[in-house]
């Protein structure tokens, strides 16, 4: 048995210790957000924070992720809220396949670094692939959310 | 198409929809599928099968096509909601299965708003009309004095009522004639033409949007099919213990091959219950294939055949003046050979399909780009009847063309009867690239005339490329009519032009890529059209505003438009201000699914690293919906066609493609984005596509601004096969 906390709920999965947090997320626990895009850490698309880092679900085994907080895209924390209603309003996503993974990685960015230029979102977001090409509005809604948080 | 026909009959429910010959239907089916009953002690008035009103005033409206990053749920129920006068922010968008009483729902060829901008304006149209004449008849007031506006009726003495108030009344009426209804004013549109939000912006970014993989149903196991390495390979034999040992696997069974065009290529699955053991268990099977005719299939050397056969004369496809007497009164001539690799779609969410057979029916949920065509291959491969099958329309995580094969349906399906459970196929990525319906490898030849006088008399285009038609139609090596249009239907004044096709065999399964022929197309030609500027010491811009016809042909070509979007990319580009050291412009114009599209690019190249700075494109696609989506497609095209200009190459090698993921078939990335400034023209003109029209000029432009900086001129992609880094 293995328990993962996931968006602070404890989850009794009874998996190999070697299957990726990816699909245990996905498949046992039944979070369907986190997105398989390649499952070789090339796409970003499985992204979720482990202990406030963006990782890559599909790399991690279950046995690494036990007794660490797993935040995924149907979770809450602040920055992940704000960056959300930027996303909605500026209407970033096309396909929206992507963007859990790109919300996910732009959450770790703004938990980190308050006030990140283009060429930190550029480094911070470059492991996630959007095929549709969302890439001028993602860096135009970060930027977004910054600003908005200053004027809160 | 003509859509509505009056129907002298009253029942409860009265539906309307399109049949796929564009005839209308009249038919008694409720907008819910079987999954979603309508509740109880509902009332509503259904005008048509895209519209229902519910007496609390909520509006559903019906999403026939799919949606994919089109925006296609938003921009076609707003068209309806615009019409019919209601208020967008009580709407909620359905989506329909498939099923031909919605016509067309192939969603492919930028064609949903050319197609359904009309007859979703009528949709609401007569919603409208119905409502008005609920109006009067409860008021004893003549019709002409009541006019609809936000979801209320209002009579010209100032009292109003809400739609869902007219809903008892409405429900009874006859539906109106097409010919009695009456339109808005085009400039009183309150949605179409702004950039309403996408109704599925807000369940994308929280997670709980549902695509295909995404389904989920009690007691679903879940499949990976390992397929023959080589295309029509089959199974010899094979060894499942290892794969049976797996944690979680439950199941391995073969599938057979089916022999239609979009029939699954067969394979082992194997069954688990969870996609991880799925995926272990297809590794761990060991598979004897007999890889068939098509094992020594090695594209590069493929690529180089088809191109000797575009340097001897082909079948003529078109064939205006006398280009032998152009060539021969020339003062000089020019020749040039562009080869393009096959690419594969790779949309974000790959290829996967939850199938629930039970009890002789078969329930689907399928992220595809073609509903009737997957219920058509699901009642194929079950042998059932077409409505035993219900393929409910998943969001999909990208289409671009893979989506509109539906081999992977069928294959849910068949596993889901042999194994009684409700089953989800998973294509891994893998599986994704290595087993796609290939965009077309393609060679092209020109050999263009020169006058004394600098004038451009002659102009041969002869090309080479693996049909789709071969995906249908075994045995076809040479391009069909409209794969051959974009070539012969060129927008410049040349007197004497010829079209010739040379022999292509298919030794894959081909499947166009966003753009289709254009994409070769629009790369040669506009790449071609560039050497020609060079070649006569002209400014590339001023070349093609001269070269571009203004004669007969033009009218037809609508070549001014072309020059229009030119014009526009030209000024917001600042064409001809200084650039700075190692930068230049590129520049390319194509017109695809009845759209304008210009772009000017600007490169920098240094040490051979290509950097893309600015993307400057303009549209004319007619009248516009949704302009917002328009704009994201334009930035989505730029980024789209940077990844097949820089990364895009699938090979195979002795029948093996030699690519599996992303990181030997690569994406452009966020670092990679350059500034991209769309400008869309205003037009009153009949809406044309948006999807795909972008894309085509991307590539050319790169490579033409390439040149501009540093004289070397690109034939063949990708770039960093060229000696370029990106
Ligand atoms: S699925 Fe994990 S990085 Fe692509
Ligand atoms: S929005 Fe489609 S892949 Fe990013």
């Amino acid at each position: 048995m293995t328990t993962l906390r996931i968006n602070g709920e404890n989850h009794k999965i009874d998996v190999p210790k070697d299957m990726p947090l990816l699909w245990a997320i996905r498949d046992i626990v039944g979070l369907t957000g986190t997105k398989y895009g390649c499952g070789k850490g090339l796409c970003g698309a499985c992204k979720v924070l482990l202990d406030g880092s963006a990782v890559q679900s599909c790399q991690i085994p279950v046995s690494m992720a036990e007794g660490k907080e797993i935040l995924t895209i149907e979770g809450e924390s602040k920055n992940l809220q704000l960056l959300q209603k930027s996303w909605i309003e500026d209407n970033v996503a096309q396909c929206g396949f992507c963007q859990p993974g790109q919300l996910i990685a732009a959450t770790s960015l703004l938990d980190k670094n308050k006030n990140p230029t283009d060429e930190e979102i550029e480094t911070a977001m470059a492991g996630n692939i959007c095929r549709c090409g969302t890439y001028q509005r993602i860096k135009k809604a970060i930027h977004k959310t910054v600003e908005l948080k200053k004027q809160s | 198409m003509g859509v509505v026909k009056n129907i002298s009959r009253r029942s409860f429910v009265k539906s309307i929809g399109l049949a796929s010959g564009g005839l209308v239907l009249a038919c008694n089916t409720s907008i819910f599928s079987n999954e979603e009953k309508a509740p109880e002690n509902f009332t509503s008035f259904n005008p048509n099968l895209f519209v229902q009103l519910n007496s609390d005033g909520s509006l559903i409206l019906v999403s026939s096509r799919s949606e994919m990053g089109n925006g296609v749920r938003t921009s076609l129920p707003s068209v309806i909601a615009d019409e019919m006068e209601a208020d967008w922010n009580r709407v909620s968008v359905q989506q329909a299965t498939g099923d031909e009483k919605y016509g067309n729902q192939n969603t492919d060829g930028s064609k949903s708003i050319r197609l359904f901008f009309k007859p979703m304006l009528t949709m609401g149209a007569m919603a409208k009309a119905m409502l008005i004449s609920a109006a009067a008849i409860k008021w004893k007031v003549p019709e002409s004095e009541c006019l609809a506006k936000n979801h209320f009726i209002i009579h010209t003495s100032g009292k109003k009522i809400a739609f869902g108030d007219l809903v008892e009344i409405a429900k009874t009426l006859e539906t109106p004639s097409e010919d009695s209804l009456k339109f808005k004013n085009p400039k009183d549109y309150k949605y179409i033409g702004k950039g309403l939000q996408s109704v599925d912006a807000e369940n994308i970014s929280n997670g709980s949007a549902i695509y295909g993989l995404d389904k989920r149903l009690p007691n679903m196991k879940f499949a990976t099919i390992a397929h023959c390495p080589v295309t029509f390979g089959t199974v010899k034999s094979f060894d499942k213990t290892e794969a049976l040992k797996i944690a979680g696997v439950e199941n391995v069974i073969e599938i057979k091959p089916v022999d239609r065009p979009f029939g699954t290529l067969g394979g082992i699955a194997v069954i688990a219950t969870n996609t991880w053991a799925a995926i272990k268990g297809k590794e761990a099977l060991v598979i004897e294939w007999d890889l068939g005719e098509n094992k020594s299939y090695n594209s590069s050397i493929y690529l180089e055949e088809i191109t000797k056969n575009v340097h001897k004369p082909g079948k003529v496809s078109k064939d205006k003046g006398n280009i032998n007497n152009a060539f021969k009164n020339a003062s000089r001539t020019i020749e040039a050979t562009y080869q393009l690799p096959h690419l594969a779609h790779a949309p974000m969410e790959v290829p996967n399909t939850v199938a629930w057979y039970r009890n002789g029916v078969c329930d689907v949920w399928a992220p595809t780009q073609v509903a009737q065509t997957a219920r058509e291959e699901v009642k194929e491969a079950l042998q059932i009847e077409l409505d035993k099958v219900t393929i409910n329309v998943t969001l999909l995580g990208g289409g671009f063309g893979r989506k509109s094969k539906p081999d992977y349906v069928a294959e849910a399906a068949i596993l889901s009867k042999e194994t009684n459970n409700p089953i989800q196929v998973v294509w891994t990525r893998e599986d994704d690239i290595k087993h796609d319906y290939l965009h077309t490898v393609s060679a092209q030849y020109f050999k263009a005339s020169i006058t004394k006088d600098n004038k451009i008399s002659g102009w041969l285009h002869r090309f080479a490329f693996p049909s789709i038609t071969s995906t249908f139609q075994k045995g076809v090596e040479y391009p069909g009519g409209w794969e051959i249009n974009s070539a012969s239907n060129l927008p410049y004044n040349v007197d004497n032009l010829r079209v010739e096709v040379g022999k292509a065999p298919a030794h894959v399964r081909i499947g166009w890529l966003r753009s289709v022929i254009n994409l070769p197309h629009g790369f040669a030609i506009n790449v071609f059209t560039d050497e020609l500027a060079h070649e006569t010491t002209t400014d590339p811009l001023e070349f093609r505003l001269n070269f571009l016809s203004k004669d007969k042909k033009a009218k037809k070509l609508q070549t001014n438009r072309l020059r229009n979007v030119l014009n526009i990319v030209a000024k917001n580009a600042d064409y001809g201000k200084k650039l700075p050291e190692g930068h230049a412009y590129g520049i390319a114009i194509h017109k695809s699914f009845q759209s304008y599209v210009a772009s000017i690019i600007e490169v920098s190249v240094i040490n051979n690293k290509v950097t893309v700075h600015n993307v400057y494109i303009a549209i004319d696609c007619g009248l516009v919906v949704n302009r917002d989506t328009v704009i994201a497609q334009m930035e989505g095209s730029a980024i789209f066609g940077m990844s097949l200009a820089f990364y895009g190459k699938i090979t195979a090698k002795d029948g093996e493609i030699e690519q599996s993921n992303f990181h030997d078939y690569q994406m452009a990335r966020i670092h990679q984005t350059p500034k991209i400034h769309v400008e869309i023209v205003k037009s009153t003109k009949p809406p044309t596509g948006v999807g795909e029209p972008g894309v085509p000029v991307i590539a050319p432009a790169i490579v033409n601004a390439i040149f501009a900086a540093t004289g070397k001129r690109i034939r063949k992609l990708p770039l960093i096969d060229e000696g370029f880094t990106v």
